[in-house]
């Protein structure tokens, strides 16, 4: 290999070595690695040519050119509000917890007993959200503040009383917010009246209404009198609001709100031009049930520990499908427990310290401003001012000499000039401000003077917070960085990540995270801009995202790209939504069929409800394929209302069906359209396209196949991608980006949702190539077919291609098991914790199987240790088939195993401690210990708690 | 076998009838099926149910599963001791019971299942 070779990324991407390539192409019986490629997808898809995509960069060429790119972002200072806003992260954060793979790289927390720490980290989000809101409880975040106001309009038309379909929204929400909300309101049939909340009709069909506090203009008013008149009418309310100023205001809670949303973002993450951070809904305990989302509670383990879990999981769209509460499912979890962190480092003390001088400098901004003759609106705000300047061309000056200071104001439509401050605004930056806006109306430039105001503030007596505010002892111990430090790892220790060991959970796509991809996200010059930006100051993001979308365009095969839906299941929704706006403008307004096979991840179905669509389920046959003959009937029954197909391929059973064209041609032939979920694009890149199967819109995980982290649950990305047929109907944005006639309305709150981590999956393929990724590709194949060689002859493996080929992924079959031995799914998954790994997925398309994804990163040492790990636990279980091993008392249903338990100075189960602890050499160098047992499910949702237990209970 | 002191639907419903009222519960299968239950949500006393109606849903760790009305009725009561001991649903499935129900059709329970035809139907 040339010199050139060693510093090609792909060889630090692809886990096998090429010494290793020989045997394992021998394990799995191929030819060469593109023989197997062949054997694993049918030729007539099979791509004929390379991708063409740039050449590929090294690592360090790759940031070279990203430090170019970034310097065309311009460094201008914005005070634009509207939910995002400037923020310090406190370095002890940024350093442990966003740039630090243990954070990262977990998955959302499934096992449990393998999560404590990030799970400990989201119920004190839980916890703080609660409490800052005054609400009873919290989820563990949601996508956006404008989805979540959409998520709490749909919650509300749950829980109202009255059973109309009208929800009024305050004229002075965010604009962001009223355009996903009415997006979201329309499929479902809802109909969204804009107007005065205080004063507006309570008419008989209106179940709900939303408010923002502090609003749109900056204005605090006590909501107690509109929310007391709505709920004696029956109608039911949801509040938006700000963390930072719940410090000092009376909260939503306490003035009768039903539910409380918002954007914890300025709790230390970075605006990073739209996101990704951490959205959040809290509610009263009588509503739990009816929460969207996450919601982490406490259990006790098996040996009576307090343990947290994630509860009420029947909510969700895995097992309610169509019927789910919503489509959520990966959240914000990384950037909702930076922002708990910053609760947690700052203190109750602290944050109240951030937000009176917040609240002065902007209290002594109005002062000067008044002084120089501009009419501040508003006599009650917090951090956020409205204000005349004498029209619009006066008002035009202005924001020529904020440009020229490097100063970003908001400019209403009607002339006024609007400013929102935040915790990096000094008093010297408060100076630049008034001197910009007296500058701009030819006045003498007044002195700013931080002192010149006095303590009292700018909001009513009575709108003073009174309560307790985070009481908790978590929230007043870690307030020195060696304090905080230790609590971050001692966090981190509790959890498995990509940085112990392989994560090989079918349908997720746990593949490598690379450093050199997340150095960007974090450069100032790309995490500090405001989504909300002139365009002309984010020439930068501008260039990636035109990169990027050519770049998806190409590895899809379709024409154009809306990289605005924030994860999966929003790229599902949004994709639907330009099919049916598709069928509308052709005068199809009757097509509401969605067919979707039963094998399908359950936001398919969720998501179709949400769009207002009608699911009709497709059999699968034995062999796991959708069942074809099925497809055509239900695609002729439905015929003129069929409105669209949803299928993953290669299919949810790790297969490339032989059949996708064919099936999509039926739906095509009936003037359906055929979405693709692209969970398993990681099967298909540079092999095939969803274009070469026949479909017309898919969404990209951009945390599965392109390399951005899933951070324990969230950030994630979805954009879409689509035939040209379709591309008018892309989604708009109110406030910046494409708005024509024909978009969707927008999907997310931001143009181009968590556009930061964009940047990581642009690296990817930039460092890649078409070679690299094609590669990839052929790797994860090549992984997963070497498992099956491994372990076939120990577990039945259940869907294969004729040829006995898998894709990048296998299911195997447990059932078996449970009448042999007493052993279920769960068992194993808990057992393999002992051997140092995370679980496979559980029941996920089959119940009573686990779903192996070993992506193209995995070593094959660390395949051959997973594997070495299965074929002990297959001995293990037959040890008890044989009546070797006691039914109850045995190394699996006592899994996971803790030190605590090991080391105890009783023990009472026939098998030894070594056995339960050691069980092969390999787990000997390099023991990972779970913190608690098995986590008793039952015993947490019988006894829902999810906020941090009170004081008295808490280890210090 | 299931015993014959009641009805059963082929929804896994149980109904005890005793003169116009009714007492509706989940079947042993039913519950075995569920797993855990952690959550029983009920009707309003006084809402009137008819027969195949939706009045109320059973939680599991794993499931959801929908309640369907075996008779129509008004709901006498409901058992709020379900809110504490939810579990009361798998360790009893036959001693628990959900709803009461003042009975509108009595001719209703004549199409319903016997502990024979049940036991049948399971298989």
């Amino acid at each position: 290999m040339s010199s050139a070779g060693l510093d090609q990324f792909a060889r630090r991407h692809i886990g096998p070595r090429p010494a290793d390539l020989e045997q394992m192409l021998q394990a799995v019986g191929a030819e060469s690695l593109d023989a197997l490629v062949g054997e694993v997808v049918p030729s007539s898809i099979r791509l004929t040519r390379p991708l063409d995509l740039p050449e590929a960069e090294t690592e360090h060429e790759c940031l070279e050119r990203l430090r170019a790119i970034a310097a065309k972002n311009r460094p201008v200072r914005s005070f634009l509000g509207m939910g995002y806003y400037g923020c310090i992260t406190p370095t002890v954060i940024l350093r442990n917890v966003l740039e630090n793979p243990s954070w990262y790289t977990p998955y959302t927390p499934y096992q449990a007993e393998i999560a404590q720490g990030r799970l400990e980290a989201l119920l004190n989000f839980q916890t703080m959200v609660s409490n800052l809101t005054g609400m009873e409880v919290a989820n563990a975040s949601l996508l956006d503040e404008a989805t979540a106001a959409a998520e709490a309009m749909a919650m509300l038309h749950r829980i109202s009383s009255r059973r109309g379909n009208r929800f009024l929204v305050s004229e002075r929400c965010f604009p962001q917010t009223l355009a996903v909300v009415q997006g979201r309101a329309e499929p479902l049939g809802m109909t969204v009246e804009i107007g005065d909340v205080a004063t507006a009709d309570l008419p008989d069909d209106l179940f709900g209404l939303l408010v923002q506090y502090p609003d749109d203009s900056g204005e605090v008013i006590d909501l107690a009198p509109m929310i007391a008149r709505a709920h004696a009418a029956g109608v039911t309310v949801a509040v938006a609001t700000d963390l930072l100023a719940l410090t000092l205001l009376t909260p939503p809670g306490e003035m009768g709100a039903d539910v409380v949303v918002g954007n914890s973002q300025r709790f230390g993450v970075p605006p990073g031009y739209g996101g990704p951070h951490a959205a959040f809904l809290s509610t009263r305990q009588a509503h739990v049930r009816q929460m969207p989302g996450r919601i982490i509670g406490v259990s006790v383990d098996a040996h009576g520990t307090p343990a947290y879990r994630m509860a009420l999981q029947t909510r969700e769209q895995h097992i309610r499908r169509e019927r789910a509460t919503s489509n959520i499912c990966t959240a914000q979890a990384l950037l909702a427990n930076m922002a708990s962190f910053y609760a947690v480092y700052h203190g109750p003390d602290g944050l109240t310290a951030i937000a009176r001088r917040v609240h002065r400098l902007t209290r002594a901004v109005a002062r000067v401003l008044t002084a120089v003759g501009c009419q501040v609106r508003h006599e009650a705000f917090f951090d956020t001012l409205r204000f005349g300047v004498g029209g619009t061309a006066r008002a035009a000056r202005v924001e020529a000499r904020a440009l020229e200071a490097g100063l970003n104001f908001r400019y209403f439509d009607d002339g006024d000039v609007g400013l929102s401050l935040d915790e990096t605004v000094t008093p010297e930056i408060c100076g630049a401000i008034v001197g910009a806006v007296a500058a701009g109306l030819d006045v003498a430039s007044p002195a700013f003077d931080a002192g010149a105001v006095g303590e009292a503030p700018a909001y009513p007596e009575a709108l003073a917070r009174r309560g307790p505010l985070l009481a908790h002892a978590v929230f007043r111990i870690h307030h020195s960085e060696t304090e905080m430090m230790r609590y971050l790892k001692r966090l981190e220790r509790r959890d498995i990540g990509l940085d112990t060991s392989m994560i090989p959970l079918g349908s997720c796509t746990m593949k490598l995270n690379p450093a050199t991809t997340m150095v960007p996200v974090t450069w100032p010059e790309f995490g500090g801009l405001h989504p909300f930006a002139p365009p002309d100051q984010a020439a930068g993001y501008a260039q990636v995202f035109e990169e990027l979308e050519a770049a998806l365009c190409t590895i899809t095969g379709l024409d154009a790209i809306s990289l605005q839906p924030n994860s999966g299941a929003q790229g599902e929704f949004a994709g639907l939504l330009v099919i049916r706006a598709y069928h509308r403008s052709r005068g199809d307004r009757g097509r509401n069929v969605v067919l979707i096979p039963s094998s399908a991840h359950g936001t398919n179905p969720a998501s179709a409800a949400m769009a207002g669509l009608r699911v009709v389920v497709v059999a699968c046959d034995d062999r796991g394929n959708v069942d074809v003959g099925d497809v055509r009937a239900k695609a002729a029954e439905h015929g003129a209302a069929l409105a669209a197909l949803m299928i993953t391929y290669p299919s949810t059973h790790g297969v490339f069906e032989e059949a996708i064209q064919e099936i999509c041609a039926i739906v095509h032939q009936q003037g359906g359209q055929v979405y693709m979920d692209g969970a398993n694009m990681n099967a298909q890149v540079g092999v095939t396209s969803p274009a070469a199967i026949g479909v017309d819109v898919c969404h990209l995980n951009l945390h599965k196949t392109f390399a951005i982290p899933h951070g324990g649950g969230g950030p994630g990305m979805g954009p879409i991608a689509v035939a040209a047929h379709l591309a008018p109907y892309l989604p708009g944005h109110p406030v910046t980006g494409r708005s024509a006639g024909e978009a969707i309305p927008a999907v997310a709150a931001a143009p181009w949702g968590s556009a930061s981590i964009l940047l990581i999956s642009h690296a990817y393929i930039r460092m890649l190539g078409a070679t690299g990724l094609t590669e990839a590709t052929a790797y994860a194949m090549l992984n997963a077919n070497y498992l099956k060689a491994r372990l076939q002859g120990h577990y039945d493996v259940l869907y294969t291609r004729p040829n006995g080929r898998v894709a990048h992924e296998l299911i195997f079959d447990l059932r078996p098991f449970r009448v042999s031995a007493g052993i279920d799914e769960q068992d194993v998954a808990k057992r393999l914790i002992d051997y140092g790994f995370h679980a496979p997925t559980v029941s996920f398309p089959v119940a009573g199987t686990m779903m192996v994804e070993p992506t193209e990163s995995e070593p094959l040492e660390e395949l051959d240790r997973f594997c070495d790990a299965l074929v002990s636990i297959r001995a293990e279980i037959q040890a008890i088939a044989d009546g070797r091993a006691d039914r109850e008392d045995n190394v699996l249903k006592h899994a996971p195993h803790t030190a605590a338990a090991v080391a105890a100075d009783t023990w009472t189960h026939p098998y030894s401690r070594e056995t339960a602890a050691f069980p092969l050499a390999f787990v000997r160098r390099h023991k990972f210990w779970p913190t608690v047992g098995r986590i008793d499910n039952a015993y947490g949702d019988r006894h829902l708690t999810c906020s941090c237990p009170p004081m008295a209970d808490e280890e210090a | 076998m299931y015993p014959d002191d009641r009805k059963y639907t082929k929804d896994h419903e149980w109904v005890l009838i005793a003169g116009d009222e009714a007492k509706i519960g989940i079947t042993d299968y039913a519950q075995a099926q569920l797993g855990e239950v952690v959550y029983v949500e009920l009707p309003e006393v006084g809402r009137t149910l008819k027969q195949g109606e939706i009045f109320g849903t059973i939680e599991s760790v794993k499931a959801v599963s929908e309640l369907f009305c075996p008779v129509s009725g008004e709901v006498t009561a409901v058992n709020t001791a379900l809110a504490d001991q939810p579990e009361t649903v798998n360790t009893a499935p036959h001693d628990t019971w959900i709803v009461t129900l003042k009975v509108s059709e009595a001719s209703e329970g004549a199409g319903l299942l016997d502990g024979a035809a049940y036991t049948a139907l399971l298989g």
